[in-house]
């Protein structure tokens, strides 16, 4: 039986719009802004730019290499890295199966916003419209009811992402994103020139940009400089191991890396310059001093600006571009977190690409709209949404960097690996920063956030509430990736993965690049076919037998 | 705005918009070896 090759990017264009796609998302938009305004505004851009070159494109880097190398999915990548890892894998494809399931209901939001924006629904009072078009409940921990208005456009949104994966890496995920980027583009750039048009806008951006140089002083500017690099650039969700196990032998990972980190930070510099010109708009417009206006998240996308947008010249226009740019930006987002999910599946299971799609496609619809179209789904969401980030992504990733730098050692076979192929070679300075400087920034981070967890309930939530719909959700991701990583794959073969690892003996220099396989076309989706092959030798310590 | 905003908007806009302009440059004067394991893949035996 020959085995069929997996699925390749068809270009270099097409793998950095994905990334970018994936890296580019809702956070960009309405968290960054906020962030940089209240930790230093100019300043910073200075914590800021050390984080994205210290942490943010190392870890781009080492996901790109752990993908490329061992061409599978994230569960997959570390189990052929190292057996046991392979529960990290998995915990990020159960903590992306949590944040798919609400990630699609915002979207589900912002689609039917782009239609509110045409009459302005909201009126003149856009955060109760808000409460209304949600039927949100008076306190958060029930569910009792089922809203229909989120629920019919939630479907659609599951459609479309489903329809686009169903349809592979070239014919869907590339295609879709070299449609949507260029979109998302074109729609912010457009909103951003009217943004600085209006009256105030310079208000806005000299509180965005005025420098507090004394913030720099403060660790928690640093901890949030960190925070907001590690969250935006879609790194430790297992997205980028995946969408880089999509790539040839022989790409370019460090010039990558660095393209798309620099294209991510462009794009939250462009969001932040066209949120804070409207902030200005409506402070000035209100009488209010900018720090009054200022918002994020939530309120800021779905209360403050349909206030701003009912206030302005064209307004259900600029309502277009905003919640078009959202919805834009949050699809393509959307695809890279639910294929990590049905790439893992996939592979376990040996199921076809659609096969796959449709079953991983109904749990998750079945999982959204049930819990967050309803009338407790905004509370459940800012929780789960607030454990499984820092419980989940971000502790994953601190739990994979320890595995991979000091368990393992493997960093200078990663280095090795990247060097290989890459346009920018890579220094101790690398090593560094992952296996010093990102861990103690992450361990940081865990330890700052357990503080504020110990001494406050988030939000203010009731404990029994946040016990199941906060730390609850969270833990319940770490033990499925362990449950899971336990289960005995009904397909595990040695060498019978798409996209093994070609075989080396062990010892081999990693630092030699390998010969490509002579394979034939990868389909576009359907089976993937697994032949029995070689043992996917791993430098000699693969351990991929069960 | 102020004199300090006015720098610091430049600088960001400089060093963000700059590093990224720099990165595609170097992606793309680097060769597409992507697109040749792509061609070797489709490549009639």
């Amino acid at each position: 039986m020959s085995a069929q090759p997996r699925e390749q990017w068809s270009t270099r264009t097409g793998f950095l719009l994905a990334a970018i796609g994936s890296a580019v998302g809702l956070g960009n938009i309405w968290r960054f802004p906020a962030v940089a305004y209240e930790k230093g505004g100019g300043a910073f851009l200075l914590p800021y730019l050390i984080a994205l070159l210290t942490a943010g494109i190392p870890l781009l880097i080492l996901e790109y290499t752990i993908g490329r190398r061992y061409r599978a999915s994230a569960p997959g990548a570390f189990r052929r890295m190292w057996r046991p890892a392979a529960a990290i894998g998995w915990w990020q494809v159960a903590v992306c199966f949590v944040i798919a399931s609400y990630y699609a209901v915002i979207l589900a939001w912002a689609v039917r916003y782009v239609g509110f924006s045409f009459t302005e629904s909201w009126g003149d009072d856009p955060d109760g419209f808000f409460s209304s078009f949600l039927e949100t409940a008076e306190s958060p921990g029930t569910i009792s009811s089922f809203v229909p208005g989120v629920a019919w456009t939630l479907l659609a949104v599951w459609l479309s992402a489903l329809v686009i994966l169903a349809l592979g890496v070239r014919r869907g995920i590339e295609r879709a994103n070299k449609i949507f980027i260029p979109l998302l583009v074109v729609f912010f750039v457009v909103l951003v020139v009217r943004a600085l048009t209006l009256d105030g806008a310079t208000v806005g951006l000299d509180a965005f940009f005025t420098p507090d140089w004394g913030a720099l002083s403060d660790g928690s500017v640093w901890v949030a400089a960190y925070g907001q690099i590690f969250f935006s650039l879609s790194i430790g969700f297992g997205i980028m191991i995946t969408y880089a196990s999509y790539l040839g032998r022989r790409a370019d990972l460090t010039g990558s890396a660095l393209a798309v980190g620099f294209s991510n930070s462009s794009f939250e510099l462009l969001a932040g310059i066209g949120v804070f010109a409207t902030l200005g708009f409506m402070a000035t417009r209100s009488g209010l001093a900018v720090d009054e206006v200022v918002s994020e998240g939530v309120g800021l996308a779905f209360v403050a600006f349909p206030q701003i947008i009912s206030e302005m010249p064209l307004g259900a226009f600029f309502g277009v571009l905003f919640f078009g740019s959202l919805v834009f930006a949050g699809l393509t987002s959307l695809i890279s977190i639910v294929q990590v999910i049905v790439s893992a599946v996939e592979e376990h299971t040996g199921m076809g690409r659609i096969r796959t799609v449709v079953s991983v496609g109904i749990a998750l619809t079945v999982v959204s709209t049930g819990l967050f179209a309803t009338d407790g789904g905004l509370y459940l969401l800012d929780a789960a949404d607030h454990f499984i980030n820092a419980y989940g992504v971000a502790l994953a990733a601190l739990v994979s960097l320890i595995v991979v730098s000091w368990v393992l050692r493997r960093l200078p076979r990663q280095q090795a690996e990247a060097d290989a192929t890459s346009s920018v070679r890579l220094g101790v300075w690398w090593r560094l920063c992952l296996g010093v400087v990102t861990p103690l920034v992450l361990g940081w981070m865990m330890v700052d956030s357990l503080r504020q967890e110990l001494s406050r309930n988030y939000e203010d939530y009731p404990t029994s509430f946040l016990l199941w719909a906060g730390w609850g959700v969270a833990g319940a991701a770490l033990l499925a990736g362990v449950l899971l990583s336990l289960l005995r794959r009904p397909r595990d073969r040695p060498g019978n993965g798409p996209g093994d690892d070609v075989p080396q003996p062990a010892g081999t220099p990693p630092d030699v690049p390998r010969v490509p396989p002579r394979i034939e076309d990868a389909p576009e989706h359907g089976r993937q076919g697994r032949g029995p092959g070689p043992r996917p030798a791993d430098d000699g310590t693969s351990e991929e037998s069960s | 705005m102020s004199t300090s905003a006015v720098i610091m908007m430049i600088v960001s806009i400089a060093l963000v918009w700059g590093g990224m302009i720099t990165a595609l440059i170097n992606v793309y004067r680097f060769p597409d070896m992507q697109r040749e394991d792509s061609e070797a893949t489709t490549a009639p035996r």
